[in-house]
Parts: structure tokens; sequence; C-alpha cells
């Protein structure tokens, strides 16, 4: 049993989480992602590594209320258990030799692009960060990016917050501008990383996505998982969750990550039921 | 005298069309009464042969009389001399492949039931008999088993009884492998793992759950931490695909896929959180065990129709011969001779059918099998909403990249010396880790052969 150390809600349906996880923690680097059960009846879910801290022996996740199971996490308290939480898996973030980088985030996926902003950050690199939302209410992290980039761009859909526009927007101009990167680091929702990667072919510059397709194990066993990379079937458990943005076949992945909608809807009206008829 | 009746007794089980709709075990087991009936078939032969068909050597004569003389705990004390699981492989074996092949009573008529008078025994043992599981005296040297399949639990077991301090590291988070993950309820009851689970426990075995060996701790680490030896027995998970056009569409399932969900996460059940596809029309690609396992699941799913598509004939299905059996009379249709060129799609990523061509058998290949030849022009479709392949697995890579000093090879499999001590000093390994994908009673065998040579390893040191 892996307990909550502490808990605090992000944004309307983002929830931040410290897990007591003392060997994960001690292993994991960013880019890495863990799998967790609520209880025992739980699925698995995959979420990956948002921040953790080697002497309190902790692990952070951030989530987003997208489902049955997320939503009964969040309703976890500080001192609650989660029965599982394994461990760090997939590859860490490659960050060897890059002296100047582009992270963009989008929504929740910012949770993910945090800690390799601030490992880029902390090795002396050049982190240009720009972070998007569809409105203010769903900013997250904007201090933490702010302390750990050297330039932040901050982008919403409506315009509430920083800039009105999408993240490809802001990154085209700073590119166009005569910025040169080694790299841009994209991590968001699938279409998000498509529409950048296909702004960044254009440029010639490598671009890295983090992948987060419906998965099992974590392992490399079930293959659930399986994206087609370069023309190849890549398993981003075990071959990932990073691959080259340039490569990923966006449209198989958004089509497979769609494959369980209609089970998810139905599971999550039930839970919510369940919740509801709790409170009466 | 021997009972002299050339069939064998026949497995009570549930009928066909009952069972299809259920996940409860299918083979019932033998009556005291057609168990007594069904040993008294065995010869006694003086020179033993279907012994030496038994991967682990069970002295099988000896423990069918015990039976004839109604002394079934006499028998299971025989079987438990060689053998960890006798309830798990009396019903997984493929005894006719092994002890039932050299058995004198199959060259005219069948083999007496082997595998069916062990799992008696063994069910007899496991009903009866509440054993006073003591924990033995600890000689205070740690040994780490990464893995909690067959190979690892049979380690693990008998370490324990020499003494030693067992600690036991499972990647997912229920303790069992391939026996909890893979075979389905309806084949190998998951309560009849888990009572071998808790027996070790008893002996005094700690089985860590939720620890990827190779991520949250190194082969090295663990020798930093005090354990002298380590069993690598992470068996063969990696599934395979065919590589062909379409295998990424939704409703494609690795059989590892299709069986974790149903098996481990219990998605059978409408109470489990883990979603599953209920696709009408299924096509399983392969012909082994794990092949029957996810056409019969599917079925049980709710599928109208199950395809069993095999690219060579009926003799060379790889399954054991009871599964064809079973399969066959629930209603699998077997597409024998048929290879799969293209799994196709709907125009909008889903499974709408698979595209086969039909084959010949020309001569025999390495496996001795005939080796199957393409019929050019023969293709044909079949209409299916998903595919399951199920054309075999590769040793997990997770060990293999973070371990130095230890020796692959060129499938991905440990070497080891006969006693599975690998090329690393106090490092064994065991199982489909080992061979590839094989059989629970090799892995079992493997398990204990090396936890043999671990005892002599620590004792020498």
């Amino acid at each position: 049993m892996y307990r909550i150390v502490k808990k605090e809600v992000l944004g309307p349906a983002v929830v931040r989480m410290e897990i007591d996880a003392p060997l994960i923690a001690k292993k994991a680097e960013p880019g890495q992602f863990i799998i967790l059960r609520v209880d025992s009846d739980g699925e698995r879910i995959p979420l990956t590594i948002a921040d953790y801290d080697r002497i309190r022996g902790t692990v952070t996740i951030i989530f987003q209320k997208v489902g049955a199971t997320t939503d009964k996490l969040a309703e976890l308290n500080e001192g609650d258990f989660l029965a599982d939480f394994v461990g760090p898996l997939g590859r860490a973030t490659e960050t060897d030799d890059l002296k100047k980088v582009a992270v963009v985030g989008g929504g929740v996926g910012c949770a993910i692009a945090y800690p390799v902003a601030k490992k880029l950050h902390s090795l002396g690199c050049e982190v240009h960060s720009i972070i998007g939302f569809r409105n203010r209410d769903l900013v997250i992290l904007e201090k933490e990016f702010a302390e750990v980039s050297n330039k932040l761009l901050k982008m919403s859909d409506d315009g509430s917050w920083g800039e009105k526009g999408l993240v490809t927007n802001a990154l085209r101009q700073l590119i166009e501008s005569g910025e040169v990167y080694d790299e841009v680091i994209a991590i968001g929702p699938l279409v998000m990383m498509k529409f950048v990667s296909a702004l960044t072919k254009e440029f010639g510059i490598k671009t890295v996505v983090s992948m987060n397709p419906v998965m099992i194990d974590g392992t490399g066993m079930c293959g659930g998982c399986r994206l087609t990379v370069g023309g190849k079937t890549k398993f981003a458990c075990v071959d990932g969750p990073e691959f080259d943005g340039h490569l990923v076949d966006f449209d198989e992945a958004m089509k497979r990550g769609a494959m369980y909608r209609d089970f998810e809807r139905h599971a999550r009206e039930e839970n919510c039921n369940l919740l509801r008829a709790e409170v009466k | 005298m021997a009972n002299m009746s050339k069939k064998k007794n026949e497995m009570p089980s549930q009928s066909p069309e009952i069972r299809r709709n259920n996940y409860d075990e299918v083979a019932l087991g033998y009556t005291e009464e057609i168990a007594i009936d069904e040993a008294t078939r065995c010869l006694n032969c003086v020179n033993m042969s279907c012994v030496s068909g038994c991967p682990v050597n069970i002295a099988i004569p000896h423990f069918i009389k015990k039976i004839t003389e109604n002394d079934f705990e006499g028998a299971y004390k025989i079987i438990a001399d060689s053998s960890s699981l006798p309830a798990v492989c009396g019903r997984v074996c493929p005894q006719e492949s092994q002890c039932e092949a050299k058995c004198v009573r199959g060259i005219k008529g069948d083999p007496v039931g082997i595998g069916r008078l062990e799992r008696f025994v063994a069910d007899r043992h496991n009903a009866d008999i509440v054993e006073e599981i003591k924990q033995p005296v600890s000689n205070g040297h740690k040994v780490a088993v990464i893995g909690s399949g067959p190979s690892g639990l049979a380690c693990a077991g008998d370490l324990a009884k020499m003494g030693y301090d067992v600690t036991v590291f499972e990647a997912l988070h229920t303790a069992g492998g391939v026996l909890v993950y893979g075979i389905p309820e309806f084949r190998l009851p998951k309560s009849i793992v888990q009572k071998e689970i808790d027996n070790l426990k008893a002996l005094g075995v700690k089985i860590e759950t939720n620890m990827v060996i190779g991520k949250i701790l190194s082969v090295d680490e663990l020798f930093d931490d005090g354990f002298e030896a380590v069993f690598i027995g992470t068996g063969a998970g990696l599934p395979r695909f065919m590589g062909i056009p379409g295998e990424n569409l939704c409703g494609v399932y690795s059989a590892n896929e299709f069986l974790t969900r149903i098996n481990l996460m219990k998605a059978y059940k409408d109470s489990s959180a883990t979603p599953i596809m209920h696709a009408k029309n299924v096509a399983v690609v392969g012909g082994g065990n794990v092949a029957m396992d996810a056409a019969r699941s599917a079925l049980r799913l709710g599928a109208e129709n199950v395809y069993i598509v095999y690219r060579r004939g009926e003799s060379e299905l790889p399954a054991r011969a009871e599964e064809v059996e079973h399969a066959k009379e629930e209603g699998i249709i077997f597409r024998l001779l048929s290879n799969p060129v293209e799994i196709l799609s709907d125009g909008n990523g889903n499974v709408s059918g698979i595209r086969c061509v039909k084959m010949g058998l020309g001569e025999p290949d390495e496996s001795g099998r005939r080796k199957p030849v393409e019929i050019v022009g023969s293709e044909f479709n079949i209409n299916v909403e998903s595919v399951i392949m199920s054309i075999g697995t590769s040793p997990n890579p997770l060990i293999k990249s973070t371990t130095e000093g230890l020796d692959f090879s060129s499938r991905g499999g440990i070497i080891t010396d006969e006693n599975g001590l690998t090329s690393r000093e106090g490092v064994f390994a065991g199982g489909d880790a080992v061979t590839g994908a094989a059989t629970v009673i090799l892995a079992m065998g493997a398990g204990k052969k090396a936890a043999a040579a671990i005892d002599k390893y620590i004792q020498s040191k």
C-alpha cells in the first residue's frame, strides 16, 4: 500500500498528489511513468511522473479527472492509500548535450513537461517554455515553469490568460524570430503534438513527444500500447514513452486511444451514480 | 489383475452448451471410483517408460499403485517428491506428448490417464489434508527470486524448505505469473494457484508485488542488499506480432493483452473496471494452448463466431489434444492451413476482417513438422471485428538491458548450464526466460534444479 502524503487541487479537474514510494523516488527520472491501481478491483492506469523527491522518498503525480479511475483517485485524501504503485517505467528523457531547448506543454501535459524543463534547466540548458491551456481556470504550474525557464510564453485558446492562440503559433514566432533550438520537446494532447511535430518538421528541428496510450502492465507484456513509429511497431511502455515526433503515426494513435471511449463513458457515469447514491 | 479396458476413463466435464457461457472449470475431475478404476489400467511395468517421458521424472507407476490401494495421500507424497505444483500440472501438462506418450497401454488403445490421476490425487490432497506448514529453521542465507511464475514458485518453495530466507519479486500486482494472467479460470481455477502461493508464504517466503526488477532495483542492487544468489524466472512475456498490414487497428490484440484483461484484470466480470472488446466475430491466429485459451475466452465473452486461423494442419496443432477437443466441442471454427496476410480496416481504424492465404504442406522443417507453403492465388477473407495474435512470445528484455555480465542467446533467452547457472556468479535462471515459451512443468523443473544448485553454491562459499 502506498500512502498519499500530500494532495493539492490545482484546478477544477486537475489534482496533484505526492505518493510515498521511496524505492521509485530513488530511481525516477523525467520522462518515466508509473502505473497505479486505486483499489484492489481497480484498473491499472499509467501516469507520467510529474516530480520526485529522493530525500523525502516521494513521487508526484498530476492527473486530470477524465474517467472512472481518475475520478475515484481524486476522491482520496492525504493519509489514504493506493493499492498499487509500480515504477519507474519506460525510458527517461534524453537530456545529454542539449544546450537550447523549447519545451511545449499543453493542458495537463504541462505536468509531464515540467520535470523535463526543470532537469534541463538544472543542467544549464537554455529553456524556452511555451505552455497552453483552454482557458485561465485550467492553468497549472505557471510559477514552477517560470522558475526553470529562460523564456516563458503563455497561451490560451480563448485569450483569458496569456496570449490568445495555440502553442504552435508561439513556437512558430520564436523560430521565425531567429531562435535556434537543438530540440523541441512537446507534451500534451495528441493533436497538439501532431501539429507541433508538423511545424518543426518544416524547420528541420528534432522533436520529441511523450505518448500515453492505453496500457496494462507497462513492462512490454501486453503490447496494448503499441504505436507505429517510422513505419515500425513500437511499445510505448518499453521503447518510449518518448519518441521522435516526426516519425509517430498520430492519426493511428488517436484512433487507438479512443478504442474504449464508450466503455469509459459508461463506467464513469456508473461511478458518478454510485457516488451520488452514497451522498444521498 | 489389471483392468484391460482399451479406453481411458472419460473426464467428467461441464457440457459444451453450458460451459461456453460460463468461466467455471470445464473438466470436473475423476471421482474416487473412476480414479481407482483408471489406476488399475496401469500395468506397473518394470522399466517404467512413462517416467522417462515426464520432464521431472515423477515415479508415476508408484503413485498410481497407491491409488489402487486407496492410499491417496501416499500417492500425493510420491508426486510431491518430484513436483511442486501437482494440482496445476495435472491440469495443464501436455501429457499426451510426455508421460502418456510412453505408456505401454497406448500401443493398443488409450494410454493410462496419468494426468487425470495426478489431478485427482492433488485435488484430493487439497480437499482432505489441512497441512500444518512449519516454517523451517532459518539458515541465515538470503536468496532473491525474480518472477512468481511456475519456475520462481518452485525455486522459492524448495529453497524455503531448506531454510533459506527467500524473497520473490513480482512485477504485477498479483503473484502467479502466467498461471494468473495467462491461463483462464475455466482451465486452471485461480484458487488453486492462490493455494500454492499461500503455502509458500506459510513456509516463510516473502512475496513483493509491484517490483519490476531492472527498473526499481537492478540485479546488482539485489546483491548489494545482501542477497547471496539471484534466480531469474521472468518468463517469456513479450508478445510477437506477424508484421502484416493492419496489426495496429483497433480490435487487434496480442493474446497476452486479451487474456491479461480477462484473467488478471477480470474483464469477464461486469463489475470489472478494465474494458475489453466484446466482438461478435473473432479470429485467433495461432494453434497453441494460448490460442485455444483466447478463442474459448472470446466465446465466453459472447462472440458468435470464433475462428482459429493456423498455418499448418490439424496434426501439427501444438495445443494439448484435450484443449483442441474442448474448443471444437464448444463450437470454435478451425481454419487450418490458412495464414493471415493482412488485417482489413473498416476505413475508420477498426478491424473489419482478416485476409488469409491457403497453405499446403511441404517438406519437414527443422522442427520436424512439415513446412507450410503458400498456395498462390488462394486468398480469402473472413469477416471479423477482432483479431487476437497468438503466435508466441519472447523472453522479456528488461533484465537483459539492465544486467551486466549475463550471456543471452540470439533469441533473447538467458544462457545457463544444465543446473541453471548463468554466465554470472551467483545468478541462476530457469523457465521460459531461458528456453523461450515452453511448458509449466519444464519451468517448474528448472526452478527445482536451480534451487538445488543455489543451495550447493551458497553452502560451498
